[in-house]
């Protein structure tokens, strides 16, 4: 019922549950091995026809995109999840001599330690990292393992994105491969240059390459600990941090890869965590930017590229494939572990996919297919402009916007505090908001210090990030890289001319084309807007009524008046 | 503690605060903001122009009467005049109410506006939703499609030029999630702008309560003294709609305003020949997503997109 274009069958039948596949049916694929696991609605495959579909669709995705070139040195992105390890165990896999048609290029592994954002110990976190080292030196490839208290050391370069020409496309992969080739023969970097034969992950040793080198195996300093505690205590809610997190984490992942020259990251995302993300940021307000998040590439951050190779996975086929055939995997807590259902959009949306899931088996996988068909490229020349600070992506806020409703709540978002009277600025009523003061500031009027610093940073913000940062009361908190970047980028291109404009809400001056009608205040009020209403106490003059309210269509949330 | 001033004429006390922004207005200063909101959308959208006769889909409920009575104020600014149409489903128990109150005259709210002219036209005389299909349970998804059908009927029949119905931000935003959750790829690249320009014949339709969330109609409604029919039609528990309205209840539990960010989620709300990030390849209407569907033989994109 829920996917366009399926049939519409009838009516779920009423009768007994399906049947399960017992020791009578037989693995769809080879029709004779014993079915193990059922993927999809009803498709029992058999161990070895699981496993072997599991790596088709790794390779699949691999190939079909032709983003990866022979010799080119990626970085997997490894929480210690299952998708993650999954995906490390795939390439371990591939790139082992006797795999047919094995992989190509030259791994690393990065291991972020997120204890410090999550409350952890340090002692917790010396467990979990010892864990995480045991796997790492069995799986062979170079890794490297950060604290994300490394964000305080991150130049502000990180923020840049360099220009990169765009990856060809099907046509142009030998063009592009070839010249990559040439690029590092020139170049001769070690381990890639020559043969990729030379350069078997399994033969290059685990060399602990921390970034730290002063402190190779010990806590990160504690100042920078407690910076961190100190930065994600003070943001109040959990889809605040947990974007937050996410938008350092692959700070610190794009520093890593640069510093160590691998031009491509793998992350371990699958299929169930796309869809769940792509709602989510529909939630969050980067409905513009669903392509970079869920695509299989994304190429944002310039020289080097994320992709997403278990996109095609769900997370039952992950989860089997890891029980099946004994992937290691670390369960390190996260940073919303236990929270409960409402406690951040991220959860709830979690819970409501999984849940419709259940109804729905097609769900989402439907709306996987739906990222498929987001198309990167935005109109006519527009990938020129400013990019957010934070997440990259164009910036999308046009403060003259035509849709009065969304230039308000632009303006809402930077309003740190509550609106002073107009007063103070009588020619702009509206205005008195940080725009306001920092366009008056800008006039040599009013001192300005904090709001000055914290409007800069929040106007090279895209919509969904400057929504984040709502949350998120004084910057001064965050790395020091962002707030160097942000006065650098307001240094070079200046604050933007056309945040002096913005909605003339009412004001005495209103309505333009005649008086204000007078209106009678109705007799009784719909329980859904009582929260609303300030004071009822005048209402009840009048009595009888129409008697044409009938049910509230929605339920209403039993209302005290909101005075505060 | 002392009940709030109204913020922006300082003079009455204030009677209710924003759902979105939370600020304090009394009743007047608030259906004034609404009004000009809607003003301004329909102004910087040039959704209708001056001279047009805009027909408004007026079902009796709370939606339409809001914006038939934020059109009947407006109508000397813009430079329009206005029909009612109303249409019957044929669902029993739905309209009956509101299509025998007569179609405008009650829901003028005050007694001084005279009665509009109005037309109710019915979807293909009085069809039930299992009588030609045989199946009562996906009968959502065509019934507004053959409402449309019907409301375009009724207003080439009193001569309308436009079609204004009152989609409000809430309805947007679970447009939009549910054509997600339903991968509906089309509807995406189509439901974008403030309203469509009419292709294949059609007259223009425009939303011009677009923006406003529910919780500001319902309040409009309230201050104004407006009456409206609020029956729930009998299929509805069984719409998907339903699904996408839950989460939208939850989000906003989670985080205030969601219907707006939920909208806004999709690039900022420009005028038509400005873009979202996503476009549908093969059709007409360049101001929507982005979603690269096999090309159509008839209309081409002539500049390839990257895949």
């Amino acid at each position: 019922m829920c996917q366009v274009g399926e049939d519409y069958g009838d009516p779920a039948p009423e009768g007994p549950p399906p049947p399960r596949p017992g020791h009578e049916l037989k693995c769809v694929k080879c029709k004779e091995g014993l079915p193990v696991v059922v993927i999809r609605a009803g498709d029992a495959f058999c161990r070895d026809c699981f496993r072997a579909f599991y790596i088709h669709k790794f390779r699949a995705v691999l190939g079909k995109n032709r983003l990866i070139f022979p010799g080119e040195k990626v970085l997997l992105a490894w929480s210690g999840g299952p998708s993650s390890s999954s995906m490390v165990w795939q390439v371990l896999e591939g790139l082992g001599r006797d795999s047919a048609k094995r992989l190509r290029f030259v791994p690393g592994v990065v291991y972020v330690d997120e204890g410090a954002a999550c409350g952890q110990s340090w002692k917790d976190r010396a467990r979990t990292l010892a864990d995480v080292k045991l796997i790492l030196q069995t799986v062979g490839f170079p890794w490297h393992t950060v604290a994300l208290e490394e964000v305080f050391a991150l130049p502000p370069s990180v923020l840049r994105c360099s220009a990169q020409e765009p990856v060809g496309t099907m046509g142009n992969y030998k063009v592009a491969v070839d010249s990559f080739l040439q690029q590092e023969h020139m170049l001769g970097a070690e381990g890639v240059g020559g043969s990729p034969n030379s350069t078997q992950g399994e033969e290059q040793l685990g060399q602990p390459c921390t970034q730290d080198p002063q402190h190779p195996a010990g806590p990160p300093p504690a100042d920078q600990t407690e910076a961190l505690s100190r930065l994600f205590d003070s943001v109040k809610t959990l889809t605040a941090k947990e974007e937050l997190l996410q938008t350092l984490r692959t700070h610190l992942i794009l520093h890593v890869a640069r510093t160590h020259g691998y031009s491509k990251v793998m992350t371990g995302d699958s299929c169930t965590r796309l869809a769940i993300k792509l709602m989510t940021s529909l939630a969050l307000g980067r409905g513009a930017f669903l392509a970079w998040d869920t695509g299989f590439s994304d190429e944002r951050h310039g020289d080097v590229v994320v992709v997403r190779p278990m996109r095609e996975h769900t997370l039952k086929e992950v989860a089997f494939y890891n029980r099946l055939f004994a992937v290691p995997s670390v369960f390190t807590p996260a940073i919303d572990t236990k929270a409960p259902e409402k406690a951040s959009i991220h959860r709830l949306m979690e819970g409501f996919l999984l849940r419709l899931q259940a109804q729905f088996p097609s769900t989402v996988s439907t709306v996987y297919r739906t990222s498929e068909k987001l198309v990167k490229a935005p109109r006519d020349g527009c990938a020129a402009g400013p990019r957010c600070l934070l997440c990259m992506c164009l910036l999308d806020v046009d403060t003259a916007d035509s849709a009065t409703a969304f230039g308000a709540q632009t303006q809402d978002c930077s309003q740190m505090r509550p609106p002073t009277p107009p007063a103070e600025a009588p020619t702009v009523p509206c205005c008195s908001t940080e725009v306001g003061r920092v366009q008056n500031c800008f006039r040599g009027t009013k001192p300005c210090g904090r709001e000055d610093s914290r409007a800069r940073v929040i106007e090279q913000l895209c919509y969904s990030c400057r929504v984040n940062m709502k949350d998120v009361p004084s910057l001064d908190p965050l790395p020091p890289y962002i707030l160097a970047e942000a006065q650098l980028r307001s240094q070079r291109y200046g604050l933007a001319p056309r945040l002096g404009e913005c909605w003339r809400g009412p004001s005495r001056r209103w309505p333009p084309w005649g008086k204000v009608p007078r209106v009678w205040l109705p007799p009784r009020a719909s329980p859904e807007i009582q929260e609303y209403l300030v004071e009822s106490s005048d209402d009840d003059v009048h009595t009888g009524g129409s008697g044409a309210w009938g049910p509230p269509e929605q339920e209403g949330k039993d209302g005290q008046a909101a005075c505060d | 503690m002392p009940a709030p001033q109204c913020a922006s004429c300082h003079a009455a006390r204030a009677a209710l605060r924003r759902p979105r922004s939370g600020q304090a207005l009394c009743g007047a200063c608030f259906c004034t903001a609404f009004e000009a909101e809607v003003l301004h959308t329909v102004l910087a959208g040039r959704l209708l122009p001056p001279g047009a006769v805009v027909a408004v889909g007026a079902s009796g409920g709370k939606d339409s009467t809001v914006l038939a009575h934020v059109l009947r104020e407006l109508t000397p600014r813009l430079g329009v005049s206005l029909r009612l149409v109303a249409v019957d489903e044929g669902i029993g128990g739905y309209r009956d109410a509101a299509l025998a109150a007569g179609g405008g005259r009650r829901r003028a709210g005050t007694s001084r506006s005279p009665s509009w002219p109005t037309q109710t036209s019915s979807g293909a005389g009085r069809w039930t939703p299992t009588a030609g299909t045989g199946r009562s349970r996906a009968c959502c998804t065509f019934c507004g499609v053959l409402r449309r059908r019907a409301l375009e009927e009724g207003a080439r029949l009193v001569g309308a030029t436009h079609i204004v119905t009152g989609h409000n931000a809430d309805d947007m935003a679970e447009t939009v999630l549910m054509n997600f959750l339903r991968g509906d790829a089309g509807r995406l690249a189509r439901g974008g702008g403030l309203g469509s320009r009419g292709e294949g014949g059609a007259l223009p339709r425009c939303r011009p309560l677009q923006l406003a969330s529910q919780k500001e109609v319902v309040l409009y409604a309230h201050f104004r003294r407006l009456d409206y029919f609020s029956e729930e039609c009998v299929y509805a528990p069984e719409a998907f709609r339903g699904h996408a309205r839950h989460l939208l209840k939850l989000l906003e539990a989670a985080r205030p305003a969601q219907q707006q960010l939920g909208r806004a989620g999709l690039g900022p709300l420009t005028p038509p020949d400005q873009s979202f990030y996503l476009e549908i390849r093969n059709s007409g209407h360049l101001d929507t997503f982005w979603i690269g569907l096999p090309p159509n033989p008839s209309s081409v994109r002539s500049s390839p997109s990257p895949q």
